[in-house]
């Protein structure tokens, strides 16, 4: 019993980092209708950004905005610079320049700082606290980040005019132009957005896995299957879908060793946890395609 | 001088070209149609206006040219356009979609000056006001469009079959509203219709097209009594 709430309880926390990753995914497809394969390079990189500001001597707390900011103006950039001219493009020359670009970072972090791998220090302190036999303090802390931006994203587009002029162009760019909106810099600003939350995930994920160019190879899948299951057009529907895939994976291999345990058969394990995401991603992309809590528009006709 | 200038207005989808050379002129404050059977251009002169079709030709609101530039720059200056089908952001509130418009505007007051004057004109988006748009009704839609474009403070306003789809009695309403609203918010309109008796009723000056040229233009009351003109070219 112990061990299965303890299995949940990491779940969650492995959960608030696909949370993170599938926010960043959903962010750039409600705008633009793609998939931007190279999100988990891109955060990766972020966090040898950050792992570099540390090594110099900055405390997290002040590289991190440092880092959020950096990886903010290089995800406008790439949209400005690489995709616009890409603008009505068929969608495959788009995922051919996306898969460009998880080559080009993962080659060029490899460059930059080796393939060696790199320990990459909490931010949280060390600290014991009721509960801290099942749940680690840096888990709980990802989480609580998770939630924090959660909270602001919902904040910034529901109660600010530059969220809502997003919400529009993402919804019906002819409109928005209409109604003064540079649905162009929308676009941008979504770019930078996502690379924002992926630098944000970076950062959080590192200390768990280590850091090196590979990091976010598995964890971009994850990330990918819970923006799936929660509806890939639906923000808060992406972090509940990642929630529910860290619990999932971890829930799947805890009772295929129990399997084992009583029966010898081994059918499911810790290694075929990564197995149990692509069968998410097939069983919703069969199943049902809009996710669980994908929007559901009301419209008269 | 004229408020919109056009000249030798010609508009292309790709490699087929849908305006020859379309030419008018709009005096500040009235209300001017453009009139023609389908495919005539009427639709594509409105888009070309506001930048949302490749165009040749010169366009000058206010005696500034407006060709060629982004859409969202032209409607700042002070173009309205109320799309063909509405345009309503479906899942946005009444409220939220009229707020997008003022979005760009740097004066707040006057953009909740504009709100107020929407809710008087149309007391039902008011209290639709937190309702999702895309389950408002056609006509209420329609009402919502306008407001749109009257929450950007414009001085012409482009209007595409407002009356598309709607049942008369809701048209005569809006209509009558429109009246008001050129009236008394000083707005200038360009109304596009395929209902041209609808059309010549509202407006005081009129101008037909046909594959894309206008053929003919003159006072509403004029082109309205002129029965060969009615019968050649607007079929009623």
């Amino acid at each position: 019993m112990e061990q299965l709430i303890q299995q949940i309880a990491s779940g969650i926390a492995n959960g608030a980092i696909y949370a993170c990753l599938a926010l960043a995914l959903v962010m750039i497809f409600v705008s633009t209708d793609h998939i931007n394969f190279a999100q988990g390079e891109m955060a990766m990189f972020s966090a040898f950004l950050c792992w570099q500001l540390l090594d110099w001597g900055l405390n997290f707390w002040i590289a991190l905005p440092i880092v959020v900011v950096v990886s903010f103006l290089i995800g406008l950039s790439i949209e400005r610079v690489i995709l616009r001219p890409l603008h009505g493009a068929p969608v495959l020359s788009v995922v051919v320049v996306f898969i460009g670009l998880l080559a080009i970072f993962h080659s060029l972090a490899g460059a930059i700082w080796t393939h060696t791998i790199k320990a990459f220090p909490s931010p949280f302190p060390q600290v014991a606290f009721a509960g801290s036999g099942y749940i680690g303090p840096h888990q709980l802390g990802m989480i609580a980040v998770t939630v924090g931006l959660l909270g602001a994203l919902f904040a910034f587009f529901r109660f600010t005019p530059l969220g809502l002029a997003m919400r529009a162009a993402a919804q019906n760019p002819a409109s928005a132009r209409l109604a003064g909106v540079s649905v162009d810099w929308m676009l941008a600003l979504g770019w930078g957005l996502a690379a924002a939350i992926g630098a944000v995930a970076g950062t959080m994920v590192a200390p768990a896995v280590y850091l090196e160019p590979n990091m976010m190879a598995s964890i971009l899948l994850y990330g990918f299957a819970g923006a799936l299951v929660g509806g890939i057009s639906s923000p808060g529907g992406a972090v509940a879908g990642g929630f529910i895939v860290g619990v999932l994976e971890n829930l799947v291999a805890y009772f295929g060793n129990l399997l084992e345990k009583i029966t010898g058969f081994y059918l499911i394990g810790n290694g075929e946890k990564l197995t149990v995401a692509l069968i998410i991603v097939i069983t919703v992309l069969t199943l049902k395609p809009s996710g669980l809590f994908g929007h559901v528009t009301v419209k008269r006709v | 001088m004229a408020l919109l200038e056009v000249e030798g207005l010609k508009a292309y989808y790709g490699q087929t070209q849908a305006l020859h050379g379309v030419s008018f002129a709009l005096e500040p404050g009235g209300i001017t149609t453009l009139l023609g059977a389908n495919g005539a251009g009427k639709t594509t002169t409105l888009r070309s206006l506001c930048g949302m079709v490749r165009t040749e030709g010169s366009v000058r609101f206010d005696g500034r040219p407006i060709s060629g530039r982004a859409t969202e720059a032209i409607v700042r200056l002070g173009v309205g356009h109320v799309p063909e089908g509405r345009g309503t952001f479906t899942n946005l509130t009444v409220d939220e979609n009229l707020r997008v418009a003022a979005y760009t505007r740097r004066d707040k007051a006057a953009a909740q000056r504009d709100l107020d004057m929407v809710f008087e004109y149309f007391p039902i988006l008011k209290a639709r006001i937190s309702q999702q748009a895309g389950t408002l009704s056609g006509g209420e839609q329609q009402m919502l469009a306008i407001s749109r474009a009257l929450m950007l403070g414009p001085r012409l306003m482009l209007l595409d079959e407002p009356s598309f789809g709607l049942a008369p009695l809701i048209v005569q309403e809006i209509f009558r509203i429109m009246r008001r609203i050129n009236a008394e918010a000083k707005v200038s309109m360009l109304l596009v219709e395929q209902n041209a008796a609808l059309a010549l009723e509202l407006a005081d000056h009129a101008y037909v097209l046909e594959t894309g040229r206008v053929v003919m233009s003159g006072k509403a009351s004029v082109v309205k009594s002129d029965e060969a003109i009615r019968k050649s070219y607007l079929g009623y």
